[in-house]
């Protein structure tokens, strides 16, 4: 069975026909969109269940020549795909749920708008073919422009115009890029590509093309400006899809195209990663102990940990990678979660001013356990997926910078007290009015929502192994394209140690000579 | 044979077109403005004939005609394809609007007729001399349309300043043909190709006579800097005369610029792509810039059709057949996107009886039309080529093109012009789809307009992209000839 481009096709017929039966009917909207998703979180299933996990190369391959000369059908999985597609077909219906009572206004749209989406990351994530790759990524540019404005707030116009042109600006370079090495390389396969050799000094320039476009998609500062915005102004289900799914479109190209196809330039140009993760941990954690808003602080603090993700990525090593990976997972559930909650007391009071919260214990117990809970996991606390997370890229980013772990060590101090204080000034002391201590509790669709998002933050955080065991294969082969690359002579602050400026990894045996 | 029969049979299609073009003229003076329903059928039906026509020419065979003036091939045959069908649907799509009595006149088949037969001339054209008989043909015929609606003088203004200045392009044209003819001694293409690949010396006569020849055309395609005219005539044009004028017209000036390009100087290819590249990155950076601050849907489209084909001069900049290729294929994408977006406009009617042409108008049609609104929103974001819809291909075709030939500054201008005006295609989806309603608008267009755009929104969905290979197949077959000849 044909099980990736049935999951590709499904939610679009779905959407379609949402949108053609008459009446738009909104109650019948709903129950199509959150049924289709359900359906792609089974089948979801299905693909991890038949997935071989210590197989090397990709699996479920599908290839058709349908667009030629331009593009073909071609998907495939590795590890590092499956996860992320479970994460999108996991999260997206959460989404609807939580959209359900909170959008009144075009339902069949709305509902159209995100299956339209889960189409387009799970073909992102499947794409073997270089084209189809980019036809996916940019084209989820069109139901996020919808979603942010036609559902967002006040500012939602600003915002949507501020996401489509950055991540298109980004993007069309790429393309250059893309279109430059299948003439040199004479294909579109993303595999073979990662296996063919581009000269060196080349590579530094398509390095660069590729990084205007996951850079800003993953955001990285300094082209971060435009997630707070956007997350401010999307409706909370947009947000979770924004922080859970999209921002992971980043760090996945950097992993399936810069690692790979770009070895010498990734290895020669990791001091301008690490130096704008260091940035980026340090100002943006400190932007965002200052926000009086619930949202902006939360995506101000995903700009962070995306930045434990490429400082990880660019370490170059096993460690670092597999931590990154699980940086990309965890905060994928973290950060969806924590939007989750931000939208029930948005759905409650309709305003996310911190200012206008406080004592939520009182009259909110059971949201104040979850909302903990995530928080923590946001933390990195042990027993959650955030700890294995950061723990693993500290390690792997130790051996390649010594410094630049010390300075993304103070993002996980910088991260406690913003997420800390956050949760303080929201749960605990006095309530800033009558309207706020009248909010009630968690209903059962809520409950429902963050459950198993928490059962799956614990489950990675206690047995991470079911996670990583999928993706070391498809680590293992980058890392074979990395070893013994060329490392860029850091500057004497950035690289502590005298170790020999090539990428060795501990963790293969032969590094170990 | 008698060798003039011959010629006859193989020009099959301008054949069919211009006895049809008579007998429609002769019958409609006889019925008079009543029969223009009637008439505009006859004529979709002759076009039909002229198309079907095209089919009994054997296929990938190369045929000259009238002393080689005339050349039926692959190339003009794809061409000719896009013109035709292009042309039944500008008929098609203005019956509504004729249906209001002051425009309703029966010469407006007959002449569109006309101009389709110019243009099918044009693409065919292998000497200058029935390239200049052609694209008059085509001009003239599109100057009496511009001024269709007597009684406005928005109409008649553009009607007058495209004359003008079409004269002024005529001219100019016809002097680089002089100056081309003085030096080289021949107006054929071919002969002209022997004669420029003969003398590695240029001469500077013939170059001289090759600037000016490229001027006076893209005048024709509204190539920065002569596109000055493109949003005014489009603006006071009726709808559906803007609408033909920013498809067919277009496809068979940029054919014939090719053809003359590539065929008749192709030896000269260092000289004029240098040319080509700056009307490029004039007309993408322009196009891109220049719509932003229009407020009326008409200008806003003459400024994307100048942007457009800018993109499209892209291919030809790259002077190889995988350029011309796109170049065609962007010709073919290009003429449903914008036909489908003046059938859009066409389609509704404010509340008040006049005609859409405010962006405002349109603010909130999603909610009142979700499924015009849903057409024009594929239409811009194909227009803005944005994957997957099918507008993007194009785009990546020439592009690629320019990429192979390591023409880098032309392709990063080229993205970052794009990225610009996507910022004026988005505003039309904003203002439909964001914005709460603003003047009613009620629908207005029959039931073969509304199928028309369907039809046109398929095409320009994801769905279209199955058309990509059959597409790209044929126009790499046209573009193999022109360099086949050339070489």
């Amino acid at each position: 069975m044909p099980l990736l481009s049935l999951m590709i096709l499904l939610p679009v017929l779905a959407a379609l026909v949402i949108f053609i039966l008459p009446g738009g009917d909104a109650q019948r909207a709903r129950v199509i969109a959150l049924g289709t998703t359900l359906v792609e979180f089974g089948l979801g299933l299905l693909l991890w269940r038949d997935y071989a996990t210590d197989a090397p190369g990709f699996q479920f391959v599908e290839k058709l020549d349908l667009f030629a000369p331009y593009l073909s059908w071609h998907l495939g999985i590795d590890g590092i795909a499956l996860m992320l597609i479970m994460l999108s077909v996991f999260l997206m219906p959460l989404c609807i749920l939580a959209s359900w009572t909170s959008i009144q206004k075009r339902v069949p749209e709305y509902m159209a708008a995100f299956l339209l989406m889960e189409t387009l990351m799970i073909g992102t994530f499947a794409a073997r073919d270089l084209f189809l790759f980019y036809l996916f990524f940019e084209g989820g540019l069109i139901p996020m422009f919808l979603i942010i404005g036609i559902w967002g707030g006040g500012r939602r116009i600003y915002a949507s115009y501020k996401f489509f042109l950055y991540t298109l600006l980004g993007s069309v370079l790429m393309l250059l890029a893309m279109i430059y090495m299948a003439g040199v390389a004479q294909t579109t396969d993303i595999g073979e590509l990662s296996r063919f050799d581009f000269a060196p000094d080349v590579q530094i320039w398509l390095f660069l093309a590729f990084f205007a476009s996951f850079a800003v998609k993953m955001p990285m500062w300094p082209v971060h400006t435009w997630l707070p915005d956007a997350h401010v102004e999307a409706p909370t289900a947009g947000s979770v899809i924004l922080a859970g799914v999209l921002l992971k479109l980043g760090g996945y190209g950097f992993v399936r195209f810069s690692l790979p196809m770009f070895p010498d330039a990734s290895a020669h140009l990791i001091w301008l990663v690490f130096g704008l993760s260091m940035v980026a941990v340090v100002y943006t954690s400190l932007v965002a102990l200052v926000q009086s808003d619930m949202k902006k602080l939360i995506a101000y603090s995903s700009v962070a940990h995306m930045a434990f993700v490429t400082a990880g990525l660019f370490a170059l090593n096993t460690q670092g990678i597999e931590g990154s990976l699980m940086m990309m997972l965890s905060h994928g559930l973290v950060s969806a979660a924590l939007f989750l909650c931000v939208g029930v007391v948005y759905d409650r009071l309709h305003t996310r001013e911190i200012a206008r919260y406080g004592g939520l214990a009182n009259n909110m117990p059971r949201y104040a356990l979850l909302f903990m809970f995530f928080t923590m996991a946001s933390v990195g606390l042990p027993a959650t997926s955030g700890f294995i997370a950061e723990f693993l890229v500290l390690i792997g980013l130790y051996q390649t910078s010594t410094w630049a772990t010390l300075v993304m060590t103070t993002g996980i101090i910088l991260g406690a007290a913003y997420m800390l204080w956050l949760y303080r000034r929201v749960v605990f002391g006095t309530a800033a009015g009558d309207d706020t201590r009248a909010m009630h509790d968690l209903s059962t669709r809520e409950v429902v929502i963050l459950a198993p998002i928490a059962a799956a933050v614990l489950w990675m955080g206690i047995y991470p192994a079911s996670f990583q065991a999928p993706m070391k294969p498809a680590i293992a082969a980058i890392m074979t394209r990395l070893d013994g690359r060329e490392l860029a002579t850091l500057p004497t602050w950035l690289s502590f140690s005298s170790r020999a400026a090539v990428v060795a990894d501990p963790a293969t045996p032969e590094a170990a000579r | 044979m008698n060798p003039t029969f011959d010629s006859i049979r193989i020009a099959g299609p301008e054949a069919v077109l211009t006895a049809g073009a008579l007998v429609t003229l002769m019958i409609g003076t006889f019925t008079g403005d009543r029969g223009l329903r009637a008439l505009t059928y006859v004529a979709v039906l002759i076009l039909a004939i002229a198309g079907f026509s095209l089919m009994q020419a054997p296929a990938g065979v190369t045929q000259y005609a009238f002393g080689d003036f005339y050349v039926a091939d692959s190339f003009s045959s794809f061409l000719k394809v896009l013109i035709i069908g292009a042309a039944a649907a500008s008929m098609l799509l203005a019956l509504p609007y004729l249906g209001d009595a002051r425009t309703g006149r029966f010469e407006y088949p007959v002449l569109l007729m006309l101009a389709t037969l110019g243009m099918c001339m044009m693409v065919s054209a292998n000497d200058l001399l029935s390239l200049y008989i052609g694209l008059e043909l085509q001009s003239l015929a599109a100057y009496v349309l511009a001024a269709f609606h007597r009684g406005e003088s928005r109409s008649s203004e553009a009607g007058l300043k495209y004359f003008v200045l079409g004269a002024l392009a005529s001219g100019i044209l016809l002097y680089g043909v002089s100056l081309v003819y003085g030096f080289a001694g021949t107006t054929s293409f071919v002969g002209i190709s022997n004669v420029v690949a003969a003398a590695p010396a240029r001469s500077l006569g013939i170059l001289f006579g090759l600037v000016f020849i490229i001027s006076g055309l893209a005048f024709k395609i509204s190539a920065v800097p002569f596109h000055m005219w493109t949003p005014d005539v489009y603006e006071g044009a009726p709808t559906p005369v803007a609408a033909f004028f920013s498809a067919a017209p277009k496809a068979a000036a940029m054919g014939l610029l090719v053809r003359v390009l590539v065929v008749g100087f192709g030896a000269m290819a260092l000289d004029w792509q240098q040319i080509v590249i700056f009307l490029s990155i004039a007309s993408m950076l322009l196009g891109a810039v220049g719509a932003i601050g229009q407020s009326n849907i008409k200008r806003l489209l003459a400024y994307s059709s100048i942007a457009n084909v800018g993109f499209a001069l892209v291919g030809l900049s790259a002077a190889t057949p995988k350029g011309i290729e796109g170049l065609l294929f962007y010709l073919a994408v290009y003429l449903a996107m914008t036909l489908g977006s003046f059938l859009v406009l066409l389609q509704l009617r404010r509340a008040d009886g006049g005609p859409v042409e405010l962006m405002t108008d349109l603010s909130g049609l999603s909610k009142v039309r979700p499924g015009l609104a849903a057409a024009m929103a594929i239409f811009m974001f194909s227009l803005a080529g944005i994957p997957p819809l099918l507008g993007f291909w194009p785009k990546f075709a020439v592009f690629t093109a320019a990429v192979d030939a390591g023409l880098w500054p032309l392709a990063i201008i080229g993205v970052i012009a794009s990225v610009i005006g996507a910022y004026y295609y988005l505003r039309l989806v904003k203002i439909m789809y964001f914005d709460e309603a603003g003047v009613a608008v009620i629908s207005d267009g029959g039931r073969t307009n509304g199928a028309l755009i369907a039809a046109a929104a398929l095409f320009c969905s994801p769905i279209g992209m199955l058309a990509i290979t059959p597409i790209v197949s044929a126009a790499g077959r046209a573009a193999a000839v022109v360099f086949q000849v050339a070489g």
